[in-house]
């Protein structure tokens, strides 16, 4: 537990990091959707390509889009880039870089999905089994050319009747995921070795100028979050003021009703503070009903 | 337990976690409900399509409701909205506000469910599977089968166990096809929805930033005011019950003290703390009579203002001396009808 919640503050410690833990949650959640998600190849001639490539392309763009939405630096930067200039200028520097940022970290969820996908090979079988030349598979070199799309078309479908003891099939089968898993091993080498070289090049172009632009889009983001805070405090202490003027109000107006009892009211002072000479079960429904029907204006000064 | 407390102080770290993980835990909790659920496809011509949408559209209503039954602030809003105007304008663009971030956080489950039951596919098999195109995934021309009966058989593809219309349409074809256009669906649910909600908060910051800055400052204003409303009547109350029931004790212990004519005790000089919480109740009998008469006959829900101190022994404890008690009645009663 102790490690658990090490691991919290470490996340939560810097707005930063807490955009690389969600971008990590998204990642699990992309795993984890993809090995729950019960995929059924329709192992019909032009229904196999439609949904082979939309299960592998579909999903990544609503990820994608998600870690948009959960990341709050997507809508400091766009309030940034719309705001109007007043006395502050607007670094399009600084934007482009948090842009950068955001982009880079939404785009992991939908290229682990990708990847997956591909080193798991059923998405590529579906799609392309009708697409394999059959005269290289002996159990399709000799049908017609309509039957040959059928048979394809049913390859990556292992329990049907037609399918089922069939060792081109599993040919087929073998071949499309050997490319498949080729495929992704590559994109997966291609991805991480262009993270390496960002990554390590960078400090040789501009290296000032991205100093000067993280600092800058940090600020931006903690000087939104402390007024957010701040607004907040301050309509607590508004609503706290308020409250009190509204009592007080009341109080007075009970005194301006009653004469000879003021005087008496001077003693217990620490009940009476808080009673605000409210003692009575009229005063009190008086007090509920005035505070629903006409509540005080908006204006402690 | 510890766990789910780490959990929770995460998620109240700030107002965006909170929600955030609210929004998280409709989620789970609805994908939760429906593998929980048992689903059971009736195999009947048009009882399908009615259990199918139904499985598929009634949870939803009733979970968007409940969402919004769940939601402390609707309360809120609905005072916010019928409130007589009084001293303080109505702002429409703060209950508008208010709505809409309701709304969008009751529809997290719904959406959940919708495209966790497209995704599974059990629905949509159920409710269309008399729709399946049997010219071209089967033997359209198979004989001896009127349209009636046709249906009859294609509305047992969900149930494997009695289907018996293989040379028809195979089961797994159908099924298999069926499924593939669930999911389609599902997935295109999910990125409509998923595109809707980045649009709806993206295009707030390039259109009516200032206005929504104001909104959702006053809309949080009136939480906070409603709930230190609360906190400050809570504490009057506290305050009034106290009084009140002192007050009841040291009526009950000099009318009882009257009654037996006996002299108000001088307390000791060194009475201390103990002699005052006693509140002038000192015996068995005394202390049966106070919570007979508790029962019997509570006090009135009048606080008498307390009586200057007079000269004697008693100035020391700050406890007002045996007044007798009519007099005092007599204005306060006055001073409660203000």
């Amino acid at each position: 537990m102790d490690r658990f919640r090490m691991i919290f503050q470490y996340f939560q410690s810097n707005s930063e990091s807490v955009m690389n833990g969600i971008c990590g949650l998204l990642t699990l959640a992309s795993v984890k959707m993809y090995t729950c998600f019960d995929f059924s190849c329709p192992c019909l001639p032009w229904y196999n390509m439609a949904y082979g490539l939309g299960i592998m392309f579909v999903p990544p763009v609503a990820l994608f889009l998600c870690g948009l939405i959960l990341n709050r630096q997507s809508f400091v930067m766009l309030e940034e880039w719309r705001r109007p200039q007043g006395r502050r200028k607007k670094d399009l520097a600084v934007i482009r870089y948090m842009c950068s940022s955001i982009m880079q970290r939404a785009m992991v969820a939908p290229l682990v999905w990708i990847v997956v996908t591909l080193l798991d090979g059923k998405c590529l079988i579906c799609a392309f089994s009708g697409s394999v030349d059959p005269e290289n598979f002996v159990g399709f070199a000799n049908a017609s050319a309509v039957q040959v799309q059928q048979l394809l078309a049913k390859v990556p479908c292992k329990d049907d009747e037609l399918m089922r003891n069939n060792t081109s099939r599993k040919a087929v089968s073998r071949y499309l995921r050997c490319w498949s898993q080729a495929l992704g091993w590559s994109i997966l080498l291609i991805l991480i070795i262009a993270a390496f070289l960002a990554r390590w090049l960078r400090p040789c172009f501009n290296q000032a100028t991205l100093l000067q632009a993280r600092h800058w889009s940090n600020y931006i983001d903690i000087e939104q979050k402390i007024f957010e805070e701040t607004c907040c405090e301050h309509s607590r202490l508004f609503a706290h003021k308020c409250i009190l003027h509204f009592f007080e109000s009341m109080r007075q107006e009970i005194k301006l009703h009653s004469f000879s009892l003021s005087r008496e009211g001077e003693g217990a002072e620490g009940e009476e503070d808080l009673l605000w000479g409210i003692t009575d079960q009229d005063q009190v429904n008086k007090l509920l009903k005035a505070w629903y029907y006409e509540k005080p204006a908006l204006d402690v000064s | 337990m510890d766990k789910f407390r780490m959990i929770f102080q995460f998620l109240q770290s700030n107002q965006e976690s909170f929600m955030t993980g609210i929004c998280g835990i409709m989620a789970l909790a609805s994908a939760q409900m429906y593998s929980a659920f048992d689903f059971n496809c009736p195999c009947l011509p048009r009882y399908n399509l009615a259990y199918g949408l139904g499985i598929l559209l009634v949870p939803p209503f009733i979970l968007f409701l409940l969402g919004f039954v769940l939601n402390n602030n609707v309360s809120m809003l609905a005072e916010e909205w019928r409130r007589p105007q009084g001293q303080r304008g109505k702002d429409r663009a703060v209950l508008r506000y208010m709505f809409c971030s309701m709304a969008q956080r009751a529809m997290i489950a719904p959406v959940v469910w919708v495209s966790v039951t497209l995704l599974d596919g059990k629905c949509i098999t159920c409710a269309f599977c008399t729709s399946v195109p049997v010219e071209t995934l089967g033997n359209a021309s198979h004989p001896g089968l009127s349209q009636g009966e046709m249906k009859r058989v294609l509305a047992r593809i969900p149930c494997k166990e009695i289907y018996d219309g293989q040379e028809l349409i195979a089961n797994e074809v159908a099924v298999r096809y069926l499924r593939c256009i669930s999911q389609a669906l599902g997935w295109c649910f999910v990125l409509l929805m998923t595109t809707l909600a980045f649009l709806v908060r993206s295009l707030r910051p390039c259109f009516t930033q200032a206005a929504f800055l104001k909104s959702r400052y006053w809309s949080h204003y009136i939480d906070i005011e409603r709930k230190l409303f609360d906190e400050t009547c809570a504490e009057h109350a506290r305050s009034f019950a106290k009084v009140c029931i002192q007050q009841f004790f040291e009526g009950m212990s000099t009318d009882l003290a009257a009654a037996r004519c006996h002299l108000p005790r001088k307390a000791p000089a060194d009475a201390g703390e103990a002699a005052e919480k006693l509140l002038g109740i000192t015996d068995q009998g005394t202390m049966n009579t106070a919570l007979k008469s508790w029962h019997r006959c509570k006090p009135p829900l009048h606080l008498h203002p307390p009586a200057l101190p007079s000269g004697n022994g008693w100035a020391g404890e700050g406890q007002p001396p045996a007044h007798p008690p009519v007099p005092r009645r007599e204005t306060a009663a006055y001073y409660s009808r203000v």
